[in-house]
């Protein structure tokens, strides 16, 4: 055995079988919310000016800044508690894919909701947290600005949907192969 | 910033209704250093707007507040706001019917000291032909012949019929209206 195998072995003695609860629900409330936001954002955008369209957009402002808040709590939960280890039987190229994904998508997870709240204070319109929490503006109101933080939030929402899309991709991809591997096993077994 | 006369027959209805004849000659509004805001909030959210023209016949004398006139015009058309989209809502018949009703007019009743260089301006607000009374607390800030006076006053959109319709939930825009007149105003009668 050599040295590399003996510590993997002893890293798995050790690690963790699971997600935590915490991890799980923090993972499906974000998957909820984030389908919802890019959603709620694709329609909006090009709706003309009504009380639907107002409301949307606030809609869609509150539901990033919780996207935000959970991010944050999500990574900081993640910083101390390590998360299963991929099977062993998974190729390194497919290892290092989803060590990048999982990192494009926690990068995204700050970055899409940031862009859309520098945008929104740019445009002249301030977050109020569900209408009643009025959340700082950090960049000034300016026409030209704004219209570069639209561009890029939605270039960093687009991105976001492609990771998101990968990542299910990966897990169905896996499921699939589960399964098909359980199917196979019963095909090829010669059994009277 | 353009301050331009109105619609003559408006003109014609203030400057009759000014002409107190204890007043001394009108005061000069300065448009540059003046300005008619207003913050309303879209559900929680404060969006700002400006109206581009009025004009008025006010006098004040802050040695006597209340022997002042005051009565004013806004060109409702004139407003400006964060988006185009919503400079063209503005104008609908829905808000401010700017076909029908092009302007809102202020004509004071009476002026009281409030001491400390503030007084309150009561009179009648007219916006899409509905008047009400109401009151504008301003303070003053005389140098020489120059008089700024700015206040702030409250009025609730849907007692003018403003956003009525598919707009008239307040949960989505707020009934009340913050509105703040900044006026610069020369020919102020010095001590």
């Amino acid at each position: 055995m050599t040295l590399f195998a003996a510590a993997r072995t002893a890293t798995r003695i050790s690690a963790p079988t699971h997600y935590t609860a915490t991890a799980v629900i923090l993972h499906w409330m974000m998957a909820l919310l984030i389908i919802g936001a890019l959603c709620v954002g694709w329609t909006m955008a090009d709706l003309p000016l009504s009380p639907t369209r107002v409301r949307l957009f606030n809609y869609h402002k509150w539901v990033g800044i919780t996207i935000l808040s959970l991010a944050a709590a999500r990574l900081l939960w993640r910083l101390f508690h390590q998360p299963p280890p991929l099977p062993d039987a998974l190729p390194s190229w497919q290892r290092r894919a989803a060590r990048a994904v999982h990192r494009l998508l926690y990068a995204l997870f700050f970055a899409a909701p940031l862009a859309g709240w520098a945008f929104t204070s740019a445009a002249g319109f301030p977050v109020v947290y569900l209408g009643v929490i009025p959340l700082p503006d950090w960049v000034p109101v300016d026409k030209v600005l704004a219209e570069q933080l639209a561009t890029l939030h939605a270039v960093l929402a687009y991105g976001l949907a492609a990771v998101v899309a990968l990542h299910i991709a990966a897990t169905i991809k896996h499921a699939l192969e589960e399964r098909a591997a359980g199917c196979m096993r019963r095909m090829l077994a010669l059994r009277p | 910033m353009h301050v331009r006369r109105l619609v003559p027959a408006l003109a014609g209805a203030v400057a009759f209704a000014v002409a107190p004849p204890t007043a001394s000659a009108a005061q000069k509004i300065v448009p540059a250093q003046s300005e008619v805001s207003f913050v309303s909030k879209q559900m929680g959210v404060p969006v700002q707007g400006k109206f581009e023209r009025f004009d008025g016949q006010v006098n004040i004398d802050p040695a006597r507040p209340e022997s002042g006139r005051v009565s004013f015009t806004v060109d409702l058309s004139s407003v400006a706001i964060a988006t185009a989209e919503a400079v063209a809502e503005l104008k609908k018949p829905d808000w401010f019917g700017v076909a029908k009703f092009p302007a809102a007019t202020f004509q004071s009743s009476s002026i009281k000291s409030l001491g400390n260089n503030r007084i309150d301006v009561i009179g009648k607000l007219t916006i899409k032909g509905i008047t009400n009374e109401i009151h504008v607390p301003m303070t003053l800030a005389q140098q020489g012949g120059t008089l700024k006076a700015s206040g702030e006053f409250t009025i609730k959109r849907l007692d003018y019929k403003i956003g009525a319709g598919e707009w008239g939930d307040t949960s989505l825009v707020a009934n009340e209206v913050v509105v703040k007149p900044r006026l610069t105003l020369q020919g102020v009668p010095t001590q």
